[in-house]
């Protein structure tokens, strides 16, 4: 087996080249199913991450967005089907300066009380952590911020 | 579940390596969460319909009405697996400084010359044998803040995605004989100088146009299903 080549961060000049203009929209904004997420990043002292790129997908699902100056992103999305006993969620894939490799959470959501008490990752993350992997409502929009580190730190996953 | 002493693959950098400063408050402190084989690694990834790829967005050196500035060159090689197999049709993303170390990003302060015939950006898809080729001009070194008299080796940017969510990479292409980058935390944050070496392309004459071009070779393997986390 061929060892992978490594991971090198995104570094904080990638603005120009990626993303492009719309990438932060998996389907048209007003689509009956259009899903609003927004969210921030911030670093191990709370301040807001300003040179991040947020990758959500799921399937043919993808969408890209690129904090602002409040470390501040937002896609617009649809919420994917149940699979097999799992509960509905986005995977977020997370590239900024100062991440040599990048981090990979998940996005769950919060009307799914049932389902995500009952889904397999879930269930391997501690209790008291699972919360950092599932979005807040907030009228038509859903929140979800990643904490790179330290208090409430969001759990990311091995890949 | 937290799964200690594990790493995935030991050619990949650490989260948090100090002498980079910028992993100090970025750097994850718990350990990720590791599901079992086949819950993650073989999910595929996005299709990429929505993402122009025009045949002009592999030639850097042809964006504008004029040349830009530099030594022309083509950054040619093959993605594959880990198993060997060529990744057919995947989106392969370029960026880098222009030949006097200057990147268009407007978050760029360094006091050297833009280039109006150069973006420095580029993308193309892979061919049927996961070929992938640039024609572009060597990027300079610049200076960055991380420690006194900090400069980073002449690199070029590129972003893969391979068919799983467990194949995405992200990570930089330097040139072979750089002094520059034996002083550069970002490359030597990996562990293994033999992880570093797989990072450097190698000159290649016959990717190179004789009277107009030399030609760099660098192959990338990404995860793919045979590849999964060593124990250690």
């Amino acid at each position: 087996m061929t060892t992978p080549t490594p991971s090198q961060t995104v570094g904080p000049f990638f603005g120009f080249a990626m993303p492009f203009a719309d990438d932060s929209n998996a389907l048209p904004p007003h689509a009956h199913d259009a899903l609003r997420i927004e969210g921030q990043v911030l670093d191990g002292e709370g301040a807001p991450v300003s040179d991040a790129l947020l990758e959500a997908w799921h399937g043919e699902l993808f969408a890209r967005s690129r904090t602002d100056e409040e470390g501040a992103f937002h896609f617009t999305v649809r919420k994917p089907a149940a699979e097999h006993r799992s509960a509905p969620y986005l995977n977020l894939t997370v590239f900024a300066r100062g991440l040599l490799r990048h981090l990979s959470t998940r996005i769950y959501f919060p009307d799914e009380g049932d389902a995500n008490r009952s889904d397999p990752v879930l269930q391997l993350v501690e209790p008291e952590r699972r919360q950092t992997l599932i979005a807040q409502a907030g009228g038509d929009t859903l929140h979800f911020d990643v904490r790179l580190q330290g208090d409430g730190e969001t759990v990311f996953f091995a890949v | 579940m937290l799964v200690k002493g594990v790493t995935e693959v030991d050619s990949d950098p650490p989260y948090l390596y100090p002498d980079y400063r910028s992993t100090v408050l970025r750097a994850p402190v718990r350990e990720p969460v590791r599901l079992p084989e086949g819950w993650f690694h073989h999910l595929p990834g996005p299709v990429y319909g929505r993402i122009p790829v025009r045949p002009e967005d592999a030639d850097l050196t042809r964006q504008h009405k004029g040349e830009p500035l530099g030594e022309r060159i083509i950054i040619t090689g093959r993605i594959l697996d880990s198993d060997g197999r060529p990744v057919r049709d995947t989106l392969v993303e370029v960026w880098q400084a222009n030949a006097s170390g200057r990147y268009v990003d407007v978050s760029d302060d360094h006091p050297a010359p833009l280039d109006p015939n150069f973006t420095g950006a580029g993308r193309c898809l892979t061919d049927g044998e996961g070929h992938y080729r640039f024609v572009t001009v060597k990027p300079g070194a610049y200076p960055w803040r991380n420690q006194e008299n900090a400069w980073r080796p002449a690199h070029v940017h590129f972003s893969l995605f391979g068919p799983t969510l467990s194949s995405r990479l992200v990570t930089q292409m330097y040139f072979p004989g750089d002094p520059l980058m034996h002083h550069d935390p970002i490359l030597t944050s990996i562990p293994d100088p033999r992880g570093r070496e797989l990072l450097v392309a190698k000159l290649d004459l016959e990717a190179t146009v004789p009277e107009w071009a030399l030609g760099y070779r660098w192959d990338i393997v990404l995860r793919g299903r045979g590849a999964t986390p060593v124990e250690t």
